[in-house]
């Protein structure tokens, strides 16, 4: 404990004096900054000598902590000097970042002081303070006393804090803003959030309902929709006997790595007015063309298409880690197949199937490109917050509200499944001999899910040839005519004096890969060491810390970048204009998929084979590292895997945040939409489709399967 | 997987530390049609030397996005799009005056730059009409329209569609013009006869054009520059300038205030407004009409001499209490009266 307060100590006071305080221009591994020790690459230290006194603070708390560990002798002063000092040198830090700014201190008693956006050596010294402080919270007994524990909980919820409460916090306020600049307050609020036109009920009487209860219904049939599919596809891989496994997978995979749009615009192709599907009808049954894709109907069909695969990822890992000896027993005591599925099988998916069912709800309220495409005069919350931002009269306190009844909808949903869940344990990889069969389903179940997983599977199968067909012609729908020249246009490369890329598509095509390469890892790291957290570990404030680690996903990506744009354009935190804020966004995004993948998953792993590994004598890291993750191979792969391809597909949230040095496919594609250049938007999302499965099929090759028992194999 | 993520960080960090390198740089924010925006910015590269990085955003986008950077602005130009938003931000002080001669230009590009202190210089103009889709209008066997007043007839039940004013500027164009064509009161009639006849009020200004391309609708409202470029790409449609006369959009571009960058951006406002940097458009099927007199256009492009205009009012309509007041009035007056629009 003393040696790995004094470790981080040193590495801050190293950080404080070594490292430049404030951001490097041209980036910190240019290393221009080292040429100028004194200018910009000047050291929290240095800085102070010239004059920065506010930055002593954070620098004479590490030194004092460092001092609180050598001189004290009894072990709880020392932890609570620790404790002391690191929260000092966090607040002093933060309250001078907030209180001088890049154009002068908001206190006029600072007189003129400016300094620019914090760098690296301000976040390595944040890093260490934070660290002494967890430490010496450990040290006085908290987190079991394990110093591993509470500094991944300090870690976790300074970040959350940061880059979730922290910019949501900008946005948010503005509901309280008063009309006509009149300043804040609570008394528009509350008519404002409860107002009848958002909650109008008027479609039970065939006029229109309001974005809210649009929203709301959307939400539960299209969560109920894709966990019902989602169970079917992981049933049919697991428990049957089906020939075509492979086929499958992909298939399931397909929607999730396709851009924003292309879903929508390949169902306006087959079910549109003009439609093909739509003609064929008309010609052969003489049904009448109608307008019925563009609304509650056509939204849905979408957003079932694309959210369908992540219930599936969810579920598999679930559905296969059910131990066999359970089912064994059940049918060794009588029951038939029917009776195991719906007695044993079906009660140990429920933290699968609660937590598909929840994030197939909130990516369906989230969710932004189908109902702007496929929508019609059907409004929903996403869309509405959208042109309360860009529309023609900017409404920023109405984003910020309706963005309120959107968190709350997920607040909701949330507690609902918390309530179902109960406190019931559905641990079922346990460590013990577990060498047994999975039984099969029943053949009525075994029918019922064929029937509805593979016509789902040869409609996205038509569809997708479909997308593949308009990138090939000169214009999709109407002339039909092979060409190449739309791959030509995005993707072109000569070859004169070496290689160059003189397709229009290739820069973004590089920034985007780049970005989620980078933040795939790290948001699968960040989500299973949250999950970890949550169900392996008991501390205080777990059910809200829990919840906040939510809230990102629920918050519409219009509303995060519009966040992001405002919290961090100025010191002390700058980072628009640079790739590190997309990175940022994507992580803190897309980090709830990977915990609540990781739940799902832990939950089934016996805390038997925690306790057995720690009095084997391991420590909580090691426990995590040799025992936990190894086991947790699909939900790594799903969480990877996911937010890898939400980095190239999403697209709300980046509007706002790529910049012309950094441009996102997505933000190229919408473009081309917007233009009416549908070949070349289609020819650039086959390619990114392509790139997609590559990766995802590289990353399952590398992760591979976990061994749960000696054989998976399903009796006959 | 550390090390996978140390490389990649480096060689993203180098990228970035390459980029800043470049001695002279522009970054503009684009509202026009990507390959136009590329192409101008890869013209204008060739012509100074100029480094330029640019993305391209709607105006509703820039506009939000430009209020959140305020003081601190991460792009040095804006360019293209509707005029309205660039008033706007003129207005509220987000962009700034450049002293750029304009005195070469169109008379209604001179008026853009008057009635902003300099702040926005008129680019092009775009012209307000309807498309129709010729297969879908004689499988229907119905009247080719021509004028506004035409629209409410009620033959045309559910088979109009226009954008929703309170999200597209096209549309609060096409708002305003009918405002001022016919007074306020009766505008707003027509336009509720109108809305009778309207399947979908969507989101996007381009989007009506669009699907009646695609025979989703029989007529659109929108833009005739980007009727003109649907046309030539294939789809079988017409296209109408209304009898009783119709509005116009002004396309503006503006430098953002506080940019780091002032000389080359103001390289890159004399560059866009000159007869070479103007030219190019058509290559690239930009329609609208240019605010260079020596830039060339197209034939089959609607021009200015040939459709019957009104004197819009850019600075009444463009003016924030007037439309949230049209707005509001709309919202209550059309949308509120219902009509074929389909649930």
């Amino acid at each position: 404990m003393t040696r790995t307060a004094r470790l981080w100590s040193l590495v801050g006071l190293a950080g404080f004096i070594l490292l430049p305080w404030y951001m490097v221009p041209g980036g910190f591994l240019s290393f221009g900054w080292m040429a100028d020790p004194a200018g910009e690459g000047a050291s929290g230290l240095t800085s102070v000598l010239e004059g920065r006194f506010w930055l002593s603070g954070p620098g004479l708390a590490l030194l004092a902590a460092l001092a609180a560990g050598s001189l004290l002798k009894d072990a709880q002063a020392r932890a609570k000097a620790w404790v002391i000092c690191g929260i000092a040198g966090l607040a002093l830090l933060a309250a001078q970042g907030l209180l001088i700014l890049g154009t002068g201190p908001r206190l006029a008693m600072l007189g003129d002081a400016a300094q620019p956006g914090m760098g690296l050596g301000a976040f390595v010294t944040a890093l260490a303070l934070l660290f002494v402080t967890t430490t010496g919270i450990s040290a006085r007994g908290q987190g079991r006393g394990d110093a591993f524990v509470t500094g991944l909980v300090g870690l976790i919820v300074a970040l959350v804090g940061v880059f979730v409460f922290y910019p949501m916090a900008f946005i948010l306020i503005r509901a309280f803003e008063l009309k006509g600049g009149a300043g804040f307050g609570v008394s528009e609020f509350l008519p404002r959030f409860l107002s009848s036109e958002t909650w109008s009920l008027a479609c039970l009487a065939g006029g229109w309902c309001g974005p809210a209860i649009n929203s709301l219904a959307l939400a539960l049939a299209t969560g109920l929709g894709t966990t019902l599919l989602g169970l079917s596809f992981a049933l049919i891989f697991t428990r049957t006997d089906f020939a075509a496994k492979k086929l499958l997978r992909v298939l399931t995979i397909l929607p999730i790595i396709t851009p924003p749009f292309v879903i929508g615009l390949a169902l306006i192709l087959l079910f549109g007015r003009a439609g093909t599907i739509t003609e064929f009808l008309h010609w052969a049954f003489g049904m009448e063309k109608t307008r019925w894709l563009y609304g509650f109907w056509g939204v849905w069909l979408a957003q079932m298409l694309s959210f369908t695969p992540i219930a599936f990822l969810v579920l598999i890992g679930v559905v296969e880690g059910i131990s066999p000896s359970m089912e064994e027993a059940s049918q060794t005591l009588d029951a038939d197949r029917w009776q195991t599925f719906r007695r044993v099988s079906l009660p140990l998916m429920r933290p699968g199937l609660a937590n598909a069912f929840l994030l197939g709800f909130i990516e369906s309220l989230a969710d932004f490109g189908n109902p702007l495409v496929l929508g019609g005069n059907f409004n929903v919350l996403s869309t509405e917050i959208y042109f309360a931002i860009v529309g023609t009269v900017a409404d920023p306190a109405k984003a910020a509200i309706l963005s309120m009844i959107l968190l709350a909808m997920t607040l909701g949903a949330f507690l609902v499944q918390r309530r179902w869940l109960g406190r019931k344990s559905y641990a079922t990889v346990t460590g013990k001999a577990d060498n047994g069969q999975h039984a099969s389903l029943n053949p009525g179940l075994k029918w019922a899910c064929y029937a509805t997983a593979l016509p789902w599977a040869a409609f996205t199968l038509v569809l997708y040839a479909l997308i593949v067909f308009g990138s090939f012609v000169k214009l999709w729908g109407y002339n039909h005519s092979f060409t190449l020249a739309h791959y030509k246009q995005a993707f072109a490369i000569s070859f004169r004096n070496g290689v160059h890329f003189t397709g229009a598509a290739w820069d973004s095509y590089f920034s985007t890969l780049g970005i989620a390469a980078i933040s795939a890892p790290l948001t699968a790291m960040v989500g299973l060491a949250t999950a970890y957290l949550l169900v392996r570990q008991k501390f205080a404030g777990k059910d809200a810390f829990e919840f906040s680690t939510m809230l990102s996903f629920a918050i519409p990506g219009t509303v995060i970048g519009v966040a992001y744009v405002m919290a961090f354009n100025f010191p002390p935190i700058e980072l628009t204009g640079t790739a590190i804020i997309l990175i940022l966004v994507f992580v803190f995004r897309n980090m709830p998929v990977g915990v609540r993948g990781g739940i799902a998953a832990m939950s089934q792993l016996d805390k038997s084979l925690d306790e057995a590994s720690i009095m084997l004598g391991a420590n909580s890291f090691t426990t995590l590292r040799r025992v936990i993750l190894p086991l947790l191979g699909p939900a790594i792969l799903a969480a990877i895997t996911y937010s890898f391809v939400r980095a190239i597909t999403s697209v709300s949230a980046v509007i706002f945040l790529v910049s012309a040095r950094h441009n996102m496919a997505t933000s190229f594609i919408v473009g081309r939409v917007e233009n009416n250049e549908f070949g070349i938007a289609i020819a650039y999302s086959t390619v990114l489709i392509v790139t997609m499965l590559a990766a995802i099929l590289a990353l399952q090759a590398v992760i591979g399967r976990r061994r749960l028992r000696r054989s998976d194999r399903v009796a006959a | 997987m550390t090390k996978k993520l140390y490389i990649s960080a480096l060689a993203l960090s180098a990228a970035m530390s390459a980029s800043a390198a470049m001695a002279e740089e522009l970054n503009v924010v684009c509202s026009n049609e990507q390959t136009w925006c590329d192409l101008m910015a890869q013209n204008f590269e060739a012509a100074t030397g100029i480094d330029v990085a640019m993305v391209r955003k709607s105006t509703g986008e820039v506009l939000a996005q430009l209020r959140a950077e305020k003081g601190n602005p991460k792009v040095d130009v804006w360019w293209g799009g509707t005029g309205d938003p660039h008033i706007i931000a003129a207005n509220e002080g987000l962009t700034q005056a450049t002293g750029v001669d304009v005195s070469g230009l169109l008379g209604w590009a001179q008026n853009m730059t008057n009635m902003t202190g300099g702040k926005a210089v008129g680019v092009h103009v775009g012209l307000l009409g309807f498309i129709y889709n010729t297969e879908v209008l004689a499988e229907k066997n119905l009247p080719v329209p021509a004028c506004w007043r035409d629209l409410a007839k009620p033959d045309y039940k559910g088979e109009i569609q226009v954008a929703n004013p309170n999200s597209s500027g096209t549309a609060y164009t096409e708002l305003a013009t009918l405002v001022q064509l016919f007074g306020e009161d009766e505008a707003f009639k027509l336009l509720a006869e109108i809305g009778a006849n309207v399947n979908q009020y969507t989101k996007s200004g381009s989007a009506p054009g669009k699907a009646t391309a695609r025979g989703e609708t029989t007529i659109g409202i929108g833009f005739m520059h980007d009727m003109v470029k649907l046309k030539k790409e294939g789809f079988p449609v017409e296209i109408v300038a209304p009898c009783e006369g119709t509005g116009y959009e002004l396309g503006a571009v503006s430098v953002v205030e506080g940019t780091p960058h002032l000389e080359q951006a103001k390289k890159w406002v004399e560059y866009v407004i000159s007869a070479e940097g103007q030219s190019p458009g058509l290559e690239v099927g930009v329609y609208n009409i240019p605010s260079n007199p020596g830039a060339a256009t197209d034939p089959e492009a609607p021009d200015m001499a040939s459709v019957k205009l009104i004197d819009y009012d850019f600075a009444t309509y463009g003016a924030s209490d007037t439309r949230e007041r049209l707005l509001a009035r709309w919202e209550k007056d059309v949308k509120g009266a219902g009509g074929a629009i389909e649930e």
